[in-house]
């Protein structure tokens, strides 16, 4: 978690991804972000986030992604 | 239910609104280019006609139904529009039953010549005067050029939408209700410019009238066979656009196949009286009040003397009425010879009048 | 047919009385007979196309659904007994076997799409390099309308199951009905079967409000589309149809009429689908949001044609960043080249691709992918700027004020209004030529001179069209504040909502550039 958070703090230092749960819903991240996003996650757990698995639900909040790393990392 | 009431009220509202507008952006046809007033001016006619002339402006400009009233007891109309195609005569002549049945039908056979439509402007100063009636749907469903849509009939404003940007004061002050324009479908024109010959005719490659047309005119003798009315098939005497011998004789063959009178009166213009230097007011195309006086004096003698008309002057019920129609004919025609003597030329009358 | 022809008008009109009259559950067969009648009427021939879309998605989905049900009962049922290794086994082998399907569901339908828009493309590209003698003759081929929307609908469809994020649709007629449904067939936009669904085929009931709110805003987009996009559409024609004459400032003037007809066109064709979807008791999906208040060019891409953006994200730009030689690349490019370019290499890659595909998808000329790219580089350059704005924002703490943002505003519009000059001029290079005219030759007197009134428009036609834009922008002003500007009205006074309905009609009617006399435009995005 700490590392994610860490990944998700060199993108946009000023939000504050602990309590925040909208970050697709508010625009907080963009596609960009996104792909960074993955590509660092891929980098840093060696997990790579599917296509279909880019929905807001996954990506809204730290927590809902820190989660889908390890549904992803456990198949 | 409240809702409802609502609703259906701004429906109707809308409908009105639109209705008015239509009513004030549809051309009125008062000054200048008056030739759209005519077709609807019919509907205002109080009594009825023992002669009804359909066609062109070969009748319109040509034949004067005051004179023939005045010198033979005739009371006839002339339902003419400009360019007014066959088929648009046949559909005014069902038009025209449905309101009476006169003795004798004219038709002019000038349009012949035409098989297919031909203008969308024409179409409309002859068309959307029409009352509604099955007779209108198969006049406008006959005419429409290629790009003419009928809900554009239906409803005018579809149409004339984009006159809002020229709207003149006439377009108000005729909102609702238009002066007369003509009498009893004529056209009158006291001025004058002589006629200087016409160009020679064009050879055609085929002189055979068109089978649309013609059929339309089968229909024509058909309709007025079946209503014990006498049509008679005139060619107006003016020579442009010239009426080739070829097409006469095919009236000519028409008129005994069908036990029609036929008479071309461009070689009797002589006989007529009438002197293409001082009876015309457009070098020949048309005749002024003049032209159209002896020509009408000319044609009832011929009426009189091939088909049984009443003489109406001594009957009450048209006398008045014709007095009346002879008042405006005269008080008109001195409006006009006194602006040709004051101006030289007509202000307040013709295709270039301005009026306050 | 166009939204615009009396045609459509009697169509709609017979359609909504004949829906309502059909009991709730079965209204949807009543729509698609009305959509496959309206292929029928513009071409029969299109009909096959559409039936080989619907008959090949069909098929293939139903498949690919069935495994999807076989692979989590199977995982079920032997949760037990496998490994982690023999999960992720099982799962390849299934994904294989469904991508057969998805590549199958995929080949037809984009098959379509390409053989039918751009072979002559091709054939022409490949002909301007040839010479003389060897050159190519294109083929006539006939384009069903609204292809390219239809197909990005299905294709949308298919990837959704095959992901599994979506079900199969078992009643073919159902399916056929998504495909086809007809208000979008013109113009868009491109609806998700998970989003369209739901209220297609189990509308809402017939009720007042519903049908008040849908025919406002048919009555508005008739009103942006001929009040103002067709009366425009005269004078943008003029200009760009002639470039040689109109240079310079004209050009200006052509960006910008350009700039606010297609806005009211396109806008106006999405509020009427929208409103008849609306008034059958039918949501379909919002496809833009004030895209002209967009501060950025990033910020406007998610506001205009937004079906469309998100599609080329969901379907283009995630699968192509994510896709394990892309991770691959990335990780390399780390490892050689450093941090800098393998942050980088994803994004560009990906976004050069979504917008050369936009590009193309908009039509199948040079000009398109020209444009698409300039997007591209465009939306590049401000990425590239962000942490250069992000420094200026927090020493110049007014930029959030209003003339910044006005400024921020306009500056949108004009970059993506010149961008969008790749719509209007023959070729590529003429329209670099002149945007460049734009800053070289300065001839303000265009404004002065009277020219402006030898476009086909008459002063009285600039009137309305003040006037029209006038009553757009002050609508959409009191929309950023309240929403939907037509439920404030009519929350507030019934009677004030149905009377300004009432007037927008009539002045629709009156002012209205159609008939005679006016081109009707065909709409922008037809046959896309």
């Amino acid at each position: 978690m700490e590392e994610l958070l860490e990944i998700l703090e060199s993108l946009h230092p000023d939000v504050d991804y602990e309590n925040c749960t909208t970050l697709i819903d508010d625009k907080i991240l963009d596609s960009f972000d996104i792909i960074a996003i993955i590509s660092e996650i891929d980098n840093t757990f060696d997990v790579a986030i599917p296509a279909e698995e880019i929905i807001p639900e996954n990506f809204n909040s730290a927590k809902a992604l820190y989660e889908l790393i390890q549904k992803i990392a456990e198949e | 239910m409240k809702r409802f009431l609502k609703i259906l009220l701004v429906v109707v509202l809308t409908f009105a609104a639109l209705n008015l507008l239509q009513r004030l952006l549809v051309p009125k046809y008062q000054t200048g280019i008056i030739e759209g007033s005519m077709i609807e001016e019919y509907y205002n006619e109080a009594e009825n006609h023992d002669v009804v002339m359909i066609g062109d402006c070969e009748l319109y400009e040509n034949i004067s139904p005051v004179t023939l009233y005045e010198e033979y007891g005739i009371t006839s109309y002339i339902r003419g529009s400009a360019q007014q195609l066959v088929w648009q005569s046949y559909y005014l002549l069902e038009d025209t039953l449905r309101y009476e049945t006169p003795k004798v039908v004219v038709f002019n056979v000038l349009s012949l010549k035409y098989d297919k439509p031909q203008s969308e402007a024409y179409n409309r100063m002859t068309l959307d005067g029409m009352e509604w009636s099955s007779a209108k749907v198969d006049a406008i469903k006959a005419s429409m050029t290629e790009d003419e849509k009928f809900v554009e009939y239906l409803f005018p404003i579809l149409r004339y939408h984009s006159r809002w940007s020229e709207l003149t004061s006439d377009d108000f002050k005729y909102l609702f209700e238009k002066d007369l324009v003509t009498h009893n479908g004529y056209y009158m024109r006291a001025d004058a410019k002589p006629c200087m010959g016409f160009p020679d005719p064009m050879p055609l490659a085929d002189y055979t009238l068109g089978e649309n047309a013609m059929k339309y005119l089968e229909k024509m003798t058909k309709l007025c066979k079946e209503k014990g009315i006498e049509l008679i098939l005139i060619k107006a005497p003016i020579e442009y656009p010239h009426w080739y011998d070829e097409w006469d004789v095919q009236m000519e063959e028409y008129a005994k196949e069908n036990g029609l009178k036929y008479i071309n009166f461009i070689p009797l213009q002589e006989e007529i009286g009438l002197d293409m230097t001082k009876d015309t007011y457009d070098a020949g195309l048309h005749l002024n009040v003049w032209g159209a006086e002896k020509f009408s004096i000319y044609f009832g003698k011929w009426l009189k003397e091939n088909t049984e008309l009443p003489d109406r002057r001594r009957d009450e019920k048209y006398s008045s009425v014709w007095e009346e129609k002879t008042k405006r004919y005269e008080k008109e025609k001195k409006q006009q010879t006194d602006e040709l003597e004051k101006y030289g030329k007509l202000v307040s009358f013709g295709a270039n009048a301005v009026k306050g | 047919m166009l939204f615009t022809s009396y045609e459509f008008i009697a169509f709609i009109a017979a359609v909504f009385l004949l829906y309502y009259a059909f009991p709730l559950k079965y209204r949807w067969t009543l729509l698609l007979v009305a959509s496959l009648g309206f292929y029928a009427i513009a071409d029969p021939r299109y009909l096959i196309f559409v039936g080989v879309t619907v008959v090949s998605a069909y098929f293939t989905c139903i498949k690919m659904d069935a495994m999807n049900l076989e692979q989590t009962s199977y995982l079920k049922e032997h949760k037990e007994e496998m490994s982690t290794a023999d999960k992720k086994k099982y799962k390849e082998t299934m994904k294989k076997k469904k991508r057969v399907f998805l590549l199958i569901g995929l080949l037809v339908n984009l098959g379509i799409l390409s053989v039918t828009k751009y072979t002559n493309f091709v054939i022409e590209s490949i002909n301007s390099v040839l010479s003389d003698a060897s050159r190519l003759s294109t083929v006539e081929l006939i384009i069903p309308m609204g292809i390219s929307f239809y197909t990005f609908q299905t294709v949308s469809y298919v990837i959704d199951v095959y992901r599994g994020t979506e079900r199969a649709e078992k009643n073919i007629f159902k399916l056929s009905l998504f495909v086809t449904f007809f208000p979008q067939m013109v113009q868009g936009p491109i609806s998700r079967f998970g989003q369209l669904s739901k209220t297609l085929y189990n509308p809402e009931p017939l009720n007042s409000k519903m049908i008040s709110m849908g025919i406002g805003r048919i009555a508005w987009g008739y009103f942006k589309k001929v009040v103002i996009a067709d009366r425009l559409i005269t004078a943008v024609t003029e200009l760009v149809s002639k470039p040689e004459s109109y240079t310079g400032t004209y050009v200006f003037i052509a960006m910008l009429f350009y700039a606010f007809e297609l806005y009211c066109d396109f806008t106006g064709g999405i509020d009427i689908t929208i409103g008849i979807a609306n008034t059958m008791g039918i949501k379909v999906a919002e496809n833009f949001n004030l895209p002209y208040f967009s501060k950025n060019i990033k910020e406007y891409w998610n506001r205009w044609h937004i079906t469309m953006g998100t599609w080329f994200t969901d379907y283009i730009f995630y699968p192509i960043s994510v896709c394990s030689p892309m991770l691959k690349l990335s990780k390399w490019s780390r490892a050689h080249l450093g941090s800098f370019i393998g942050k980088r290499v994803t994004v560009y890659l990906s976004s050069l691709a979504v917008w050369f595909t936009t590009g193309l998808w908009h039509g199948a000329a040079w000009n398109f992918i020209v444009w698409g790219l300039m997007n591209f580089v465009v939306i590049m350059i401000s990425q590239e700027l962000e942490p250069l704005y992000t420094k200026f924002h927090k020493k110049c703490p007014w930029y959030k004020k209003a003339p910044y943002t006005v400024f921020q505003i306009i500056r949108t519009i004009l970059l993506m209004s010149a961008i969008r000059m790749f719509d209007c001029y023959r070729n590529v290079p003429l329209t670099f030529k002149m945007i460049g005219t734009m800053f070289t030759e300065f001839n303000l007197g265009a404004f002065t001179d009277g020219s402006l009134l030898g476009l086909g428009i008459s002063g009285a036609d600039y009137i309305i069209l003040l006037a029209g834009l006038f009553v757009v922008l002050g609508v959409s002003l009191i929309k950023v504040r309240v929403g939907s500007v037509r439920a404030f009205i009519y929350e507030r006074s019934e009677m004030l909502y149905y009377t300004a309905v009432a007037v927008l009609t009539i002045v629709t009617f009156v002012f209205g550039a159609y008939g005679v006399g006016y081109d009707s435009s065909q709409f922008i995005y037809n046959q896309f």
